[in-house]
């Protein structure tokens, strides 16, 4: 009784703040779970079995669904995101990693690192609409806000592959740095971040042109450079601030999305891999895989706030829109 | 009905491709030969059974590269072709030129350090750039210079030198080394003599395990082996735990549980430096593992992953420099720009005064990955990877000056 009136209480004192409470779903890859945290009270509220292997981890646009890639099923998971129910799965090709959604919410475009291919499905009908071939290791997705690109990376090919959503043909290669493992159009389209792991860079895309206008390098003093291993990249929708998250060295950089220079390191838990914005853009949140933890990151003030702990190996991160 | 739709909107999708992709492409294609020269000498059966050579023992891995390098060279506009040739020491100079007439200026060769030298000198003055994918002696990368050819094997020194600095993490500062009558055991135990003095480890004891001969396995042997290595191993001066140098896989192999004292092996059995293993997990090596598993119907060795390499290397810098030229490719390889993601953790590059390709070491045991090297506390002014192996102050090559 004493428990829950402090709770209670923690409840209302966190109800005065601003900010709208949003669920945080986090893919636990080695756990096989997904750690629900609330982005008010930044505590974990739930947890639940995924799969397994849950990596790609991403919500509809209503908030209801939640698609969860279980890499060593072979399927997408699709998830009640109010009940954790397993409504159905979806096919997804062999060992599914990443996926986009389309901006309208369907299809859903999967990486298929084993097959070279990337797997378009339609959620509603759970069927697979095409495979288009890429190069090899296919991972990173990412897709314009009108929806008439996705953009896959290959890992080994290093190329990001400009993919026409309607006619499933790839309009536009572009070779950059080693291992790129993530993409991400700015909310206007005018440029798309690519980062490359092991290249240790993010490359600047006018995807118009289908060119690089500049490679964002990192340096951090104390920090071996093999470590500064860029993944996940999220960009503010003013364009103006971008996230590159710098897995082993345990850092997620500010970079001026104007100037293209690093502002400035926050040092947030180990392996830092992927990131999400709560809606208003007001925290993000990392997941890092081997400190079995999630960083979040003060937007406005450019500060880590707190550390909460999760299930095992943390990988996906994805914020509910409502 | 539902499903003959899709499965009609996929061919769909993927026939549009096909169309589209191969009236790009078939315009003007860069060809580029890549060929694979085995050198063949009489090998001793291994001790296990397990470790029997597949005839296709390298050759999967150039296979596979060339269809990593044509997916990517379907975008690029290249079309990699592979040629492959085995032959014994003597004939081995005239298949590299068969190879070369039938356009491959780039050559895997697999074979040890004598046969490398030779087909290095035949090959000098010509468009012709070889990669050694087996040969890790020491001398290659510090006496013996061979400008013509890039080393993608790890040294002797670089394995030697991962493996002390896992030792040197656990605190097993004091070696009981062991090491074989043969000459490759010999160099192997040099290259461990040497990590131990580099990293302050002392070497408390050292025995010969001399090769007798006689036949690798027999019917119930192990019960020999179990009264024959506790005698051998007694007595010995207090250890951390036992190295073992035997290249040449005469006895390493029986070390571990046998021994007199409870000590943990390591080197050529136990814990092993090795290039690649099957286990292999981390860094995207899955989706490799199973790409090789799929062609070759097997799992992949150090060999296979070494050639794999290598023609990975001409792939990924014809694709960036567009050129198929020897001199272009050769300095593209060894200069600042030429990076290449092999599945280990962090970019592989060349050292530029010896043309050994700086690579990290996966220390494994026979099931599992247990640590890579370098370890994240050996630190050094150029790349951490340059703490394994001989460095530039250490090496009497200057290939690039």
């Amino acid at each position: 009784m004493y428990a829950r009136s402090i709770i209670a209480a923690a409840a209302l004192f966190a109800a005065t703040l601003p900010a709208q409470a949003n669920k945080v779903f986090v893919s636990n890859e080695k756990g096989n779970t997904i750690t629900v945290l609330d982005s008010e009270t930044l505590e974990v509220i739930d947890t639940f079995d995924a799969g397994q292997r849950p990596r790609g981890i991403t919500i509809s646009n209503d908030g209801k669904h939640l698609y969860v890639c279980a890499s060593d099923d072979d399927i997408v998971n699709v998830f009640d995101a109010e009940t954790y129910e397993r409504l159905h799965t979806l096919p997804s090709g062999p060992d599914p990693e990443l996926f986009v959604l389309h901006p309208s919410g369907n299809p859903l475009y999967i990486a298929n690192e084993d097959d070279n291919i990337v797997t378009v499905v339609d959620v509603e009908k759970r069927t697979v609409l095409a495979e288009v071939p890429v190069g090899v290791e296919p991972e990173g997705m990412g897709v314009s806000p009108d929806g008439k690109i996705v953009v896959n990376t290959s890992e080994t090919t290093n190329m990001a592959h400009f993919i026409n959503t309607e006619t499933f043909e790839i309009d536009t290669n572009v070779l950059v740095d080693q291992r790129p493992r993530f993409a991400q159009f700015t909310a206007d389209g005018s440029l798309l971040y690519v980062s490359s792991e092991i290249g240790g860079t993010v490359s600047v895309i006018d995807p118009e042109a289908g060119e690089i206008i500049k490679k964002i390098e990192f340096e951090v003093p104390g920090i071996v450079p093999e470590a500064l291993q860029p993944v996940g990249v999220r960009v503010t929708s003013d364009g103006k601030t971008v996230f590159v998250a710098l897995g082993p060295s345990n850092r997620v950089a500010v970079v001026n999305g104007e100037t293209f220079e690093v502002e400035k390191y926050l040092l947030v838990g180990q392996r830092v891999w992927q990131m999400a914005f709560t809606p208003d853009e007001k925290l993000l949140f990392t997941t890092n895989g081997n400190s079995n933890d999630v960083s979040v990151i003060d937007v406005a003030s450019q500060k880590v706030i707190k550390s909460i702990a999760v299930g095992e190996q943390p990988w996906g991160v994805v914020v509910a829109p409502n | 009905m539902k499903s003959g739709f899709s499965t009609f909107l996929l061919a769909l999708g993927v026939s549009a491709l096909a169309v589209l992709s191969s009236g790009a492409i078939a315009a003007d294609k860069q060809i580029v030969r890549i060929g694979v020269l085995k050198v063949e000498r009489e090998q001793p059966l291994p001790l296990s059974r397990l470790d029997l050579p597949p005839d296709d023992l390298g050759f999967q891995g150039a296979r596979l590269a060339t269809k990593d390098n044509n997916t990517t060279g379907q975008f690029t506009g290249q079309d990699y072709q592979l040629e492959e040739a085995t032959a014994s020491p003597e004939d081995a100079a005239a298949a590299l030129d068969a190879l070369v007439e039938n356009g491959a200026p780039f050559i895997i060769t697999i074979a040890g350090a004598e046969d490398l030298i030779a087909l290095s000198e035949h090959a000098a003055g010509r468009d012709i750039l070889l990669f050694n994918a087996q040969a890790e002696d020491d001398r290659l990368r510090t006496e013996v210079c061979l400008s013509n050819v890039m080393h993608i094997a790890p040294s002797r020194a670089i394995k030697a030198d991962g493996l002390a600095q896992f030792l040197l993490f656990k605190r097993w500062r004091e070696w009981f080394l062991i090491s074989g009558s043969h000459e490759a055991d010999k160099l192997w135990a040099d290259a461990l003599r040497r990590s131990a003095k580099k990293f302050g480890i002392e070497i408390v004891e050292e025995r010969v395990y001399e090769d007798t001969g006689g036949g690798r396995r027999t019917d119930t042997g192990h019960v020999l082996v179990q009264r024959q290595i506790p005698v051998f191993t007694q007595r010995a001066e207090d250890h951390d735990v036992l190295v073992a140098a035997d290249e040449a896989d005469v006895f390493a192999a029986y070390l571990p549980y046998h021994t007199w004292d409870a000590r943990p092996v390591a080197g050529s059995a136990g814990l092993r430096p090795i290039g690649w293993h099957p286990a292999n997990e981390a860094w995207g090596a899955t989706q490799f593992q199973r790409r090789f598993e799929r062609l070759a119907g097997r799992l992949v060795r150090s060999l296979d992953y070494q050639v794999w390499l290598s023609a990975r290397a001409v792939g990924e810098a014809v694709t960036r420099t567009k050129s198929t030229d020897v001199a272009t490719v050769t300095d593209y390889l060894v200069g600042p720009d030429f990076e290449l993601g092999v599945f280990k953790g962090t970019k592989v590059t060349f050292r530029p005064w010896n043309h050994q390709l700086r690579q990290p070491v996966l220390l494994a045991n026979d099931r599992m990955i247990v640590s890579v090297s370098p370890q994240k506390q050996f630190l050094h002014q150029v790349t951490q990877l340059d703490t394994l192996g001989f460095d530039r102050p250490e090496s009497q090559c200057t290939l690039d000056q």
